[in-house]
């Protein structure tokens, strides 16, 4: 199971005078299992990149391949795709429409081709997974909190069972704490399911805890491609692109420049913490 | 953003046409429009012809475009030629089977034609050297003076402007939960009429519920600017009238005049 995006550009507005490249020319490959950040500031092209990896942008040129298959090919199914891949978008709170939670999150399976009962299991699987309860199956999506709503749009994606799951900003808008136990949430998916997590976000901080790879994209171009210590070198460059390398990683640098021996890889505040008590002889 | 404004075919340039005051472009357009059917000789319709290419020129609009405008309308135009170039009776000069080709069907139709064209060709102009706004703005001026006759032109004319402000927002909206319902296995391509308007369900109701949100938001970010409608309100840019815009109401007086007196 992979996926390769080969050489793939974009445009927005294609033949006239608005026309904007999106995405530049690039080559990107997504193997199984990791837990992968997708970061750049706002208009870097994000979100249109991301559609590509399930068929709902066709690139202006490249090609994309989903275990080998050139997903344009005519016998290539975009439903199977849509399925392997599952896409949440920003906010995904408005696509919901039906009048009950657990009827909206058959939504997805329903249109897979899932039997009556594989529907249900996947849809009753992906709400428990999203810590929706009982209680809440059969109210209506509108009558949810913002908080709410946004886990049952998740489940929604999740519960067609797919083996890449995309997610475009799922904490924008969220408090702290809810911003918390989505992405724990993500973690714990990514663990029990084994599945392919792509977080898009432009938080340092979130990425920086879960994700194993970090992909920068900035004016449609990857800049980084690597694992979070390795991409936080480049400090300077991020600033550029108007992104912050996490504030427990500019503590220990500081720290580090002043002369106190902490470890300058930190990336969490917990590790913070840990590196700088031994740093100062505290238990 | 710049793809706000695309609605209404607007076409960013720097001009002369660009700047006149959308006054003077839609009482030009409607002038323009009396000069098209005025004149009766060939030379009336080079006379127009040659200003609306002149036009063109100063706005520098892309010909493509302008041609690109005029699809809707082939078939239309096709329809009148034909009907012109066989209904008009008069001297005879081809005849096939039923259908009698007359010498003034054949000046008709092609009067007919070129008149339309031409027409297009104007109104697009105005078009795409303004955008949506100012031309709200400026109509709401131009027909200021129905309110003496309580018609609510301030009004009107803000919800036509909301309107257009909202149309692009709205498609935007409309691609979005399309491709989410559609990441979700919805099919809005295949299958028959049913199927289909059944398949709009996902896509409407979220639609209506975001529409429905978007103006209750601008309901109470106007009010709680104060909005109160068109009594005594000013505006931020007001329209005024240049050098330039009285040079342009000269040439269509011209243009007019040209068209009554020309042979
Ligand atoms: N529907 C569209 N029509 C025209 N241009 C678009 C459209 N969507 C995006 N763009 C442009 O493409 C570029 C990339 O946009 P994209 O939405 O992919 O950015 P992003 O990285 O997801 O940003 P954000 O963090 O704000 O979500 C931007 O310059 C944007 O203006
Ligand atoms: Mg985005």
């Amino acid at each position: 199971m992979s996926l390769i995006l080969d050489k793939i550009s974009y445009y927005y507005g294609k033949g006239t005078a608005f026309e904007t490249a999106a995405v530049k020319n690039i080559t990107l490959s997504i193997p199984d299992g990791e837990f992968i950040g997708l970061i750049g500031h706002t208009g870097s092209g994000k979100s249109t990149l991301i559609q590509h990896m399930n068929g709902l942008i066709k690139p202006e040129s490249g090609n994309i391949y989903f275990n080998g298959a050139d997903i344009y090919d005519k016998d290539f199914k975009l439903r199977d795709l849509r399925r392997k891949v599952g896409l949440v978008f920003q906010y995904p709170e408005h696509q919901l429409f039906e009048t009950t939670v657990i009827k909206d999150v058959l939504f997805g399976p329903n249109n897979m081709g899932f039997t009556k009962l594989e529907a249900e299991v996947a849809a009753y699987d992906a709400l428990k997974a999203v810590g929706i309860g009982e209680d809440l199956i059969d109210a209506s999506p509108l009558e949810l909190s913002g908080g709410q709503k946004r886990r049952v749009a998740i489940a929604g994606v999740l519960a067609c069972n797919p083996e890449i799951l995309i997610l475009d900003e799922p904490t924008a808008g969220l408090d702290p704490a809810g911003r918390t136990e989505i992405l724990n949430l993500l973690k714990k998916i990514h663990e029990e399911k084994k599945i392919t997590i792509i977080l898009v976000s432009h938080s340092m901080e979130d990425v920086a805890r879960y994700a194993e790879r970090i992909i920068v994209i900035d004016n449609g171009e990857i800049y980084f491609d690597d694992e979070p210590r390795k991409v936080f070198e480049h400090e300077d460059e991020l600033k550029k692109m108007g992104l912050e390398i996490p504030q427990c990683t500019q503590l220990v640098r500081k720290l580090k420049k002043c002369g106190f021996d902490v470890d300058e890889d930190c990336l969490t505040v917990e590790e913070t913490l840990a590196s700088i008590k031994e740093c100062f002889g505290i238990n | 953003m710049l793809r706000d404004i695309t609605l209404g075919q607007y076409y960013p340039a720097e001009s002369v046409i660009h700047r006149l005051d959308p006054r003077t472009k839609f009482l030009g357009t409607l002038a323009f429009i009396v000069a098209l059917f005025l004149f009766k000789t060939f030379w009336g319709f080079l006379l127009c012809g040659g200003f609306i290419i002149f036009v063109t020129a100063l706005a520098k609009l892309p010909i493509k475009f302008l041609i690109k405008g005029m699809r809707p309308i082939l078939f239309l135009l096709l329809f009148m030629m034909i009907f012109n170039l066989l209904l008009t009776p008069g001297e005879i000069i081809g005849q096939w089977w039923i259908f009698r080709v007359t010498k003034e069907g054949v000046y008709a139709a092609l009067f007919m034609g070129l008149r339309l064209v031409m027409l297009v060709f104007g109104s697009s102009i105005m078009t795409y050297t303004t955008t949506p706004n100012k031309l709200t703005s400026g109509m709401e001026s131009v027909f200021g003076f129905l309110k003496i006759f309580k018609v609510p032109v301030h009004e009107l004319a803000m919800m036509i402007s909301i309107a257009l402000r909202f149309i692009p927002i709205l498609l935007d909206e409309t691609n979005k939960i399309m491709k989410a319902q559609q990441a979700r296995g919805a099919d809005f391509e295949t299958g028959g009429l049913i199927k289909r308007a059944k398949a709009l369900v996902p896509l409407l109701i979220p639609l209506f519920v975001s529409a429905f949100r978007r103006a209750e938001e601008l309901a109470e970010a106007m009010e709680a600017r104060c909005y109160h409608g068109g009594k005594g309100r000013t505006k931020m840019k007001p329209l005024k009238y240049h050098l330039r815009d009285l040079i342009a109401y000269l040439s269509l007086i011209g243009l007019i005049v040209g068209c009554v007196f020309i042979p």
